[in-house]
């Protein structure tokens, strides 16, 4: 029998739905916030001088947390805004939906382990900690946008490395360093070469 | 050599020649389906350009991996489209390793919008 002869409306329908579909697969997430790391990278070395070594206290711990709530408004607020200026909102945007997905797992082991850090005794490893987990979310998070993001990952996951291996007492510089440092590093170079 | 390469560079004139504006009177675009530009009508370089509308630069196994395509493949489409001048090749060499990138050029990105222009006059056009 022969096959049926496919309405033309339904082919320009498919050819449209395909180009969308193509563009989907090959678009990066590029609303990293460029500036935003920079913000987040100056809050951080503020932190940093604020809790000083990590002595096992509650406020040591509550500095940090305050630091990372202050981040992650800046970090949306500022991703929102590059979104929107690039024209795919990211609510609407599936390369950023992606993203997300890959980005976040390891930010939830960190809200896990703190407490469990807290518990036994280790607060003044949890900077190493920090810096692992959080290097993971972006070079996990990172495949899915522009090249320098993973490669910003892969360096927050080193430093919390060494911070391992260093003496506790230096933890505050290693979040300094991450926190502040590579954010302020990787933050001017996202800035300049991808849109803000 | 050289004719054959003549030779393919008529044949996509020849395939460009047919495009049309089909956006001005969406019935021409069923009443006339040779308006179609068929140097991007095929799926694989309709992929090429769609993934190269969205990112500066591509290189050959970027899209060899976002299309799901063959070396092969992916070399005698992406070559039909630099010769329509739709598409740039750049090659370059990351230490001894051949680098080969591709980037929409402004003919390629007139002639995206062109096709995705006459798909709509279809659906419109039927719709009325």
């Amino acid at each position: 029998m022969p096959a049926r002869p496919e309405p033309i409306d339904a082919h320009a329908a498919d050819n449209i739905r395909f180009i969308r579909d193509a563009m989907t697969r090959a678009s990066a997430f590029t609303a990293i916030p460029g500036w935003g790391g920079v913000v987040m990278g100056a809050t951080a070395i503020a932190a940093a001088a604020i809790s000083g070594p990590p002595d096992n206290s509650l406020r040591w711990v509550m500095v940090w947390f305050g630091e990372a709530v202050v981040a992650a408004a800046i970090a949306l607020a500022t991703m929102t805004r590059k979104a929107r200026r690039s024209g795919a909102p990211l609510s609407t945007a599936a390369p950023a939906y992606r993203f997300a997905l890959a980005y976040v797992p390891p930010l939830v082991a960190g809200m896990i382990l703190t407490p469990v850090f807290a518990t036994l005794d280790l607060m003044a490893r949890l900077p190493g900690c920090w810096l692992l987990l959080y290097g993971t979310a972006l070079a996990s998070g990172g495949t899915f946008s522009v090249r320098i993001v993973p490669l910003m990952g892969v360096s927050f996951m080193a430093l919390g490395t060494v911070a391992f291996a260093a003496p506790a007492p230096w933890g505050h510089y290693f979040l300094a360093a991450g926190f502040g440092g590579l954010h302020i590093v990787f933050g001017l170079i996202i800035a300049r070469n991808y849109g803000g | 050599m050289a004719a054959r390469s003549a030779a393919r560079k008529s044949e996509v004139r020849s395939q460009k020649s047919e495009v049309g504006n089909p956006s001005r009177n969406p019935h021409s675009a069923i009443r006339s389906p040779q308006l179609l530009d068929r140097v991007i009508h095929e799926r694989l370089r309709l992929g090429i350009v769609s993934a190269l509308a969205v990112n500066e630069r591509l290189t050959f196994n970027d899209l060899k991996r976002l299309l799901q395509t063959t070396d092969g493949n992916l070399s005698v489409h992406a070559r039909k489209l630099e010769d329509a001048q739709y598409i740039a090749c750049d090659k370059t060499f990351e230490g001894r390793m051949p680098r080969t990138e591709y980037r929409l050029t402004a003919a390629g990105r007139r002639a995206l919008e062109k096709y995705v222009a006459h798909m709509e006059a279809i659906l419109k056009a039927v719709r009325e």
